[in-house]
C-alpha cells in the first residue's frame, strides 16, 4: 500500500505532462525563432490575447467533461451570443447587449442541459445536434452578413480596453481562470460536480442531486461560451457567424491535454489554461516558421494527436 | 417517545419494477439498539429494501414510519437529513476523490464567509474517524483508488457510521474482507447497540447473521417468509425459510 503510494506520486510526470509540454515548445520555438520575434514582449502579449476567447471556452468544457458529460455546441454558441450582442448594441445600452449576449449562451447551454440531465438524452448526440442548429441560426440571423460593433464602452470592456495598463483580455483570462479554479477545487458545487462524473450513482445514494448537477454544468459551458463571443465581438469590433467555428477541436484538445478526463471524475483548470496557450503558442510558431496553411493544419494535428496520445495513455489498462 | 416504540416500521411495502415485482407486502420494525438481519438468496429483493427505505426507489404501496411519523423520501438526501445511513452493496464511493471527500460526500463542510470547502477540517475529521473505528489507511489524502478492497469497505462504514443518528442499513458490509477484519466488523457493529441506533444487516453468512443479530427476516424472490427470534431459532430453519425446501 505504501509502496502504491510513492509509485502514483514519482508517476506525476503523466500528471503533470502539460507543463512540461508547454515548457518544451515555449523553449523550442525561443530558440529557433529568436530572430522572428518570437520572444518579443508583444509577440508574447499577443498570444494571450489570442487566446483569451478559447481559454474561456475551455473553461467550461472542463466543467461538463468533469461531470462526465460533453459539450460540442460551445462554438456554436460563440458565433449566436457574438451576433446577439451586437444586434442589440445597435439599438440599445451596453448593459442590454451585456446581458443579451451572456443570455443567449446561458440559455443554448440551459437548453442542452434539460435534455441532457432530465431527459437523459446522450450529450454527445445532443449538443452534436445543437451545434449544427445554432450554427445555422448564426448563419441565418443576419444572413451571413457581419455586423459591426460600434460601442466604443463594449469594445474597451471586451476587447482593446486596458485597465492599470493591463490589456482587457488578460483580465478576463485571469478572472475567469482564477474564479473557474475556485469554483471547482474549493466549492460544493465543484466536488458534486467530480463525483457525478466519476460514479452517478455514488452521487446520487449520497444525497446530490445528480440532474440539476448535470444542468448547471452544461448551462455555466453555456454561459462562458456566451463570454467567449462577446470577447471576440469586442476584439475584432464585429461579429460574424464564422466566430467560434473553428475553436471546437484546438478547446478540446487543450483540454484533454491539460490533464482532464474524457469520461469525467477528474480535470484541471490550470492545466486547460496551459493547454489551451500551448495551442496559441503553436498557432503563433508555425505561421512564424512560415509554414502555409495547410502545413500548418498537418503539423498541429500531428501535435495534438501526440499529445492527446501521451496524457491519456494509461500504462494500467488492459 | 417511548422505548418500545419502533424508530423505523415498514407497513405493507410493495416495489415493481415495470411489472417485475420486487417485493410484496413487506412488513418489519426495527428498534433502538436492536440488530434484525434480512437473509435471502441472490435477487430475493434486499439490497430492494434497504433502497426503499433510503428513498432512493419510491414504494410502489405501503407506508413508511419514522419514530411513528409518516415519511415520504423522495431522495437519499432527505432520509440522510433524518439520521438514516447506509452502507451500499457496491460500498458508493468516488474512486478519484480522496478518502477525506468521500466521508463527507454530499455533506461537505464549509467555512464562511464564502462557503468554500473546509478541505482542513474534513481531513481532520476522516483521520479521528478512521483512527476510532481503527481503520487502517495510510493517509485520508488518497483516492480510494489507491486502497484495498477491504479499506474502502471500513471507509464506506466509517462514513455510514459518522453520519447516522438513528437507523443503519448495512448491505453486505463483509463481502469484500478477510477473517480478521469482518471480525473487527461485526465487533463494530456489535458495538453500534450501544450508539441508540437501530440496525438492518444484510448478510449470506448465517454464522454472521446467529453471532450479532436479535432477530432474523427471511425474504425469498420479494415475499416475505417470516421473522423469529435468533435464540428461539436454528440454522436448518432459517435456511429451509430462504430455500422453500425442508
Ligand atoms: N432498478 C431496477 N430495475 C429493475 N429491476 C430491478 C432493479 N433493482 C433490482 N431489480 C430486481 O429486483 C430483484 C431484487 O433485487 P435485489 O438487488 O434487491 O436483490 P438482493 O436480494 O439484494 O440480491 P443479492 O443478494 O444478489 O444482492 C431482482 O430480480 C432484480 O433484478
Ligand atoms: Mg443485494
Amino acid at each position: 500500500m505504501e509502496g502504491s503510494y510513492l509509485f502514483s506520486k514519482r508517476l506525476n510526470l503523466q500528471k503533470n505532462l502539460i507543463y512540461f509540454g508547454f515548457l518544451g515548445i515555449f523553449l523550442f520555438f525561443a530558440i529557433t525563432l529568436y530572430n522572428d520575434g518570437f520572444l518579443t514582449t508583444r509577440n508574447l502579449t499577443n498570444i494571450v490575447l489570442q487566446t483569451a476567447p478559447a481559454t474561456i471556452m475551455a473553461i467550461g468544457l472542463v466543467f461538463v467533461l468533469s461531470s462526465g458529460e460533453i459539450d460540442l455546441s460551445f462554438g456554436s454558441i460563440v458565433a449566436v451570443s457574438a451576433l446577439t450582442t451586437a444586434l442589440v448594441l445597435q439599438s440599445a445600452p451596453l448593459i442590454m447587449g451585456i446581458m443579451a449576449g451572456l443570455g443567449a449562451g446561458l440559455a443554448i447551454g440551459f437548453f442542452n442541459g434539460i435534455l441532457v440531465a432530465y431527459l437523459r438524452l446522450p450529450s454527445f448526440l445532443v449538443t452534436l445536434a445543437t451545434m449544427g442548429l445554432f450554427a445555422g441560426i448564426a448563419r441565418s440571423m443576419t444572413n451571413l452578413r457581419s455586423i459591426p460593433v460600434l460601442n466604443d464602452t463594449f469594445t474597451g470592456i471586451f476587447g482593446s480596453g486596458k485597465l492599470f495598463s493591463i490589456p482587457s483580455l488578460v483580465i478576463w483570462t485571469i478572472l475567469a481562470v482564477l474564479i473557474g479554479h475556485i469554483v471547482y477545487r474549493h466549492t460544493r458545487f465543484g466536488a458534486h460536480i467530480l463525483a457525478v462524473g466519476d460514479n452517478a450513482r455514488a452521487a446520487q445514494v449520497s444525497g446530490i442531486s445528480v440532474a440539476r448537477v448535470r444542468l448547471y454544468a452544461l448551462t455555466l459551458c453555456g454561459g462562458l461560451a456566451g463570454l467567449a463571443g462577446m470577447l471576440y465581438a469586442g476584439r475584432l469590433q464585429a461579429a460574424k457567424y464564422t466566430l467560434g467555428e473553428s475553436d471546437l477541436m484546438t478547446v478540446i484538445a487543450a483540454v484533454i491535454v491539460g490533464g482532464t478526463a474524457l469520461y469525467g471524475g477528474k480535470g484541471s483548470i490550470i492545466g486547460a489554461l496551459f493547454g489551451s496557450l500551448m495551442m496559441g503558442m503553436l498557432n503563433n510558431g508555425l505561421i512564424l516558421m512560415g509554414l502555409d496553411v495547410s502545413d500548418q493544419m498537418i503539423v498541429r494535428g500531428v501535435i495534438i494527436l501526440l499529445a492527446v496520445a501521451l496524457s491519456l495513455r494509461n500504462f494500467n489498462r488492459i | 417517545m417511548t422505548e418500545f416504540q419502533p424508530v423505523l416500521s415498514l407497513r405493507g411495502i410493495h416495489k415493481a419494477f415495470d411489472g417485475l415485482v420486487a417485493i410484496q407486502n413487506f412488513s418489519l420494525d426495527l428498534f433502538s439498539s436492536k440488530i434484525v438481519a434480512l437473509v435471502g438468496d441472490n435477487g430475493a429483493g434486499k439490497s430492494t429494501i434497504i433502497k426503499v427505505i433510503s428513498g432512493i426507489y419510491p414504494p410502489t404501496s405501503g407506508e413508511i414510519l419514522l419514530e411513528g411519523e409518516m415519511v415520504n423520501f423522495s431522495n437519499a438526501s432527505s432520509s440522510r437529513s433524518r439520521g438514516i445511513e447506509v452502507v451500499h452493496q457496491d460500498l458508493a464511493l468516488v474512486d478519484e476523490q480522496p478518502v477525506y471527500m468521500n466521508m463527507f460526500l454530499g455533506k461537505e463542510l464549509t467555512k464562511t464567509p464564502f462557503g468554500l470547502l473546509d478541505k482542513a477540517r474534513m481531513r481532520q475529521e476522516s483521520q479521528n474517524l478512521v483512527d476510532g473505528l481503527d481503520v487502517r489507511i495510510p493517509s485520508t489524502n488518497l483516492a480510494i483508488r489507491n486502497l484495498s478492497g477491504g479499506q474502502r469497505q471500513g471507509i464506506a462504514i466509517a462514513r455510514a457510521v459518522h453520519w447516522a443518528s438513528k437507523l443503519i442499513l448495512l448491505d453486505e458490509p463483509t463481502a469484500a474482507l478477510g477473517v480478521a477484519e469482518t471480525a473487527k466488523v461485526e465487533e463494530l457493529v456489535s458495538s453500534l447497540r450501544e450508539r441508540k441506533l437501530a440496525i438492518l444487516l444484510i448478510s449470506h453468512s448465517l454464522d454472521q447473521v446467529f453471532r450479532l443479530a436479535d432477530q432474523i427476516c427471511v425474504l425469498r424472490r420479494g415475499e416475505q417468509i417470516g421473522i423469529r427470534e435468533t435464540c428461539k431459532t436454528n440454522k436448518n430453519e432459517i435456511i429451509s425459510m430462504i430455500t422453500g425446501v425442508d
